[in-house]
């Protein structure tokens, strides 16, 4: 047999199984409103808005804007237990979102950093630790094991008690693994600064220090696990279902791709885009759908429209994301049936990317004006929407023909941002914004300051990425017409790339404002508004 | 669902299938595949210099991985012919790249065979390319008043050069230089046996 009569018999094959493993999971195929979806509420609690982030005032708009029906109050006892809940992982969840923050400020100086060196090359280049190649890694790496899982891992802390309905076990082992895995990442970004680095895009911190990551990480999942078991609901909601799959999926994508001795040319190369796009699709995607599947709900007080098409979306991202690394290499001295095999299943992504998006159009249907009340949904349906974008950008991407014109050149670099930014970084604002208020049971003390935060990042980042990717396709298709000095492709990126640093310098400055909320915050100064912001009532007369 | 067994279990297979397809079945096919004939293993010197290359972070805006003509005009900016898997024998880690803000580098050696031109290069890229956006790395090279005996003086056009003494290029940017000129794949890649028999069909 040939090999595409092979590949497409495979592929039938896995999908068809995949459909048939979707199915078997189903309970009432045309239950149009299943049990399963509504576990994230307590009795008499749908239509009931939950939004910690704003003044009780603010709330109760927010709760109008949803419904015109005052709603009835919540079952007390299960609100306590929610209560309790919060209380078992504020401690470990308040730690892993401060280094959070931490790092997201110090990626925030290291990529502004280094996209200015792009246009400006003699700037700073005494300094061998900041030299572009150097100061560009410390930006990736500080958001990939920095600010990302931190945020992602902190909020799935968090978030985890209350969707078992049970209290967390183990809160210990998040704190010394979370401590752990930060004293790896700084040792990791020393030993970028000073030029020891495995030489692997998203795999340069030595496998030495990432030893640490392995026993921190375990350390900060094994709770997780714990609590799964003592579970308190029959079903698991959604989020439980990537978490649970990302918390094992990560381990095992970090162990393979660091493997001492193992990796050799071409298959490193294909083994180090395995790795760089599951990071990716495998860990930061599925923490962040989890938060905006809980979040979005939440807020609103509406269970997601459809169960089912939540189901085809985790299996399908399951399924496919994990084969789409191979387009990273189109044109590569790679196997031929590898890199179509990556297209195809890049293609495939549209899939659960679909299943999502409707599915998060359809519960905010007739709820968009709830998200003039909400900081927390606008984080989080805005960052819904850019992992639309993102994905489906991504899959036309991986085609020839497309990636041929944008591979190798900055749009890459926009497009990863759509993802990582645009996607991972905006929702998890939201999640924080959510959840810090029940963390340190206080207000946000400055309202003010989330709106400046909000605006400065989104109008920042749209300079960012539509700068970007302009200069990309131009860069790209100067580096296709041969009657052009190669020189014109970087001359042409100029003002693009002096775009992006406007932009950058946005985001940076946002992030700044968000940094000094939070410490103003977590460190209890600033105005005490209200009491405690916990479970208060929505009606006033209560 | 109910069942997290089943929830993890699944999980599993599915990354194990691309794990599969991704990263064992590649190391399967290309285990056996011997270097391209004329490739030579890097010599301690160029090895050091490939370790400076990983050190100043150059593969994140040069690529080792010319296109194929049918592609991309890879081959008529002189980058050379498209490469195959054999190529890479000798290279742990690989460093083929993902960004060409710079020119692909697989074939400089052969292209720019002056170690005066790489050295001045590097201290100063807009000396010798106008326009260049890549960083001077100024802390590979130091400047003396007069060279002693055994240094390598860097021959740099006299507005680039610094108002007194000499610069004069570290073991760093002489190691770094060894293995650019070493980056030369222009004998033939023997494309028919090595990479056809996916592409062929």
């Amino acid at each position: 047999m040939d090999i595409p009569t092979l590949l497409l018999s495979s592929f039938v094959i896995a999908v068809s199984a995949l459909l048939f493993f979707i199915w078997s999971l189903r309970k009432g195929v045309l239950d149009p409103d299943p049990a399963a979806a509504k576990v994230i509420f307590s009795k008499g609690e749908i239509g009931r808005v939950e939004e910690p982030a704003v003044s009780a005032a603010s709330e109760r708009e927010l709760q109008r804007s949803v419904t015109a029906a005052v709603p009835a109050e919540a079952d007390a006892d299960e609100l306590q237990a929610r209560l309790e809940a919060d209380r078992s992982a504020s401690r470990p969840a308040f730690v892993l979102l401060g280094f959070a923050v931490l790092w997201l400020l110090v990626a925030s100086f290291a990529g502004l950093t280094s996209s200015i060196k792009l246009h400006e090359p003699d700037w700073l280049t005494q300094y061998a630790w900041l030299t572009f190649g150097r100061i560009r890694t410390l930006h990736l790496n500080a958001v990939a094991y920095g600010w990302a899982p931190m945020a992602a891992l902190g909020i799935a802390l968090w978030m985890m008690p209350r969707l078992l309905k049970t209290k967390l076990v183990g809160a210990r082992f998040a704190i010394a693994g979370a401590v752990l895995w930060n004293i790896g990442l700084v040792i990791g970004l020393v030993c970028i600064a000073l030029g020891i680095n495995d030489g692997m895009e998203w795999l340069e911190i030595p496998w030495q220090v990432g030893t640490l990551f392995v026993v921190g990480g375990a350390l900060i999942g094994l709770p997780l696990v714990f609590t799964l078991r003592r579970r308190k609901v029959e079903h698991l909601y959604v989020s439980v279902w990537y978490m649970g799959a990302a918390l094992f999926w990560f381990p095992v994508l970090y162990l393979v791709a660091k493997l001492p001795g193992v990796h050799f040319g071409v298959e490193q190369a294909t083994m180090n885009w395995w790795f760089g796009h599951n990071v990716l699709g495998l860990f930061y995607t599925p923490l962040s759908l989890a938060a905006v599947y809980y979040f979005l709900p939440k807020v609103i007080g509406r269970p997601i429209q459809s169960y089912n098409l939540s189901l085809i979306g985790f299996w399908c991202l399951a399924f496919f994301y994990g084969q789409v690394g191979g387009h990273h290499l189109v044109g590569g001295p790679v196997p031929e049936w590898l890199v179509t095999l990556s297209i195809v299943q890049s293609m495939m992504m549209i899939v659960p990317v679909v299943a999502f998006s409707v599915n998060q159009h359809l519960t905010m249907r007739g709820r968009f004006s709830a998200l003039r009340h909400s900081p927390t949904l606008r984080f989080v349906v805005l960052g819904g929407m850019m992992y639309t974008l993102s994905s489906i950008q991504g899959s036309f991407e991986a085609l020839r023909s497309i990636s041929t014109v944008t591979h190798f050149t900055h749009f890459t670099v926009a497009h990863a941002h759509l993802g990582l930014y645009g996607f991972v970084t905006l929702v998890m604002f939201g999640a924080i914004y959510f959840a810090m208020p029940r963390i340190v049971s206080r207000e946000w003390p400055y309202p003010k300051l989330i709106a400046a935060h909000f605006w400065l990042v989104t109008v920042g980042f749209a300079i960012y990425f539509v700068t970007l990717t302009a200069g990309g396709v131009l860069q790209g298709l100067a580096m296709l017409d041969a009657s052009q000095p190669f020189i014109e492709s970087v001359r042409v990126t100029l003002p693009y790339l002096q775009g992006r640093s406007i932009g950058g310098a946005l985001m940076t400055l946002g992030h700044l404002v968000f940094a000094a909320h939070f410490t103003v915050m977590a460190l209890r100064r600033g105005p005490q508004r209200n009491e405690a912001a916990l479970l208060r009532p929505l009606v006033q007369a209560v | 669902m109910e069942n997290g067994v089943k929830l993890i279990s699944g999980a599993l297979v599915t990354l194990a299938i691309a794990t599969a397809s991704l990263v064992v079945m590649p190391y399967l096919q290309l285990q056996d595949v011997p270097p391209t004939p004329g490739l030579k293993p890097y010599t301690e010197v160029e090895l050091r210099g490939r370790q400076e290359y990983i050190k100043q972070g150059c593969m994140y805006c040069h690529s080792q991985q010319p296109r194929d003509p049918s592609q991309a005009p890879d081959g008529e900016r002189g980058w050379g012919r498209p490469s195959v898997a054999s190529d890479y024998y000798y290279d742990r880690p690989h460093l083929l790249g993902t960004m060409r803000t710079g020119p692909d580098l697989m074939n400089i050696g052969a292209r720019q065979p002056s170690v005066d031109w790489q050295l001045g290069h590097l201290y100063q890229p807009r000396a010798y390319a106008p326009g260049s956006i890549m960083p001077a790395y100024p802390y590979l090279f130091e400047v003396k008043d007069a060279a002693e005996p055994g240094d390598k003086v860097v021959a740099l056009p006299p507005e680039f050069a610094p108002a007194q003494g000499v610069v004069v290029a570290t073991r760093e940017a002489q190691d770094l230089v060894a293995y650019l000129l070493a980056l030369d794949r222009t004998f033939p890649a023997l494309a028919p046996l090595a990479a056809a028999p996916a592409s062929a069909q």
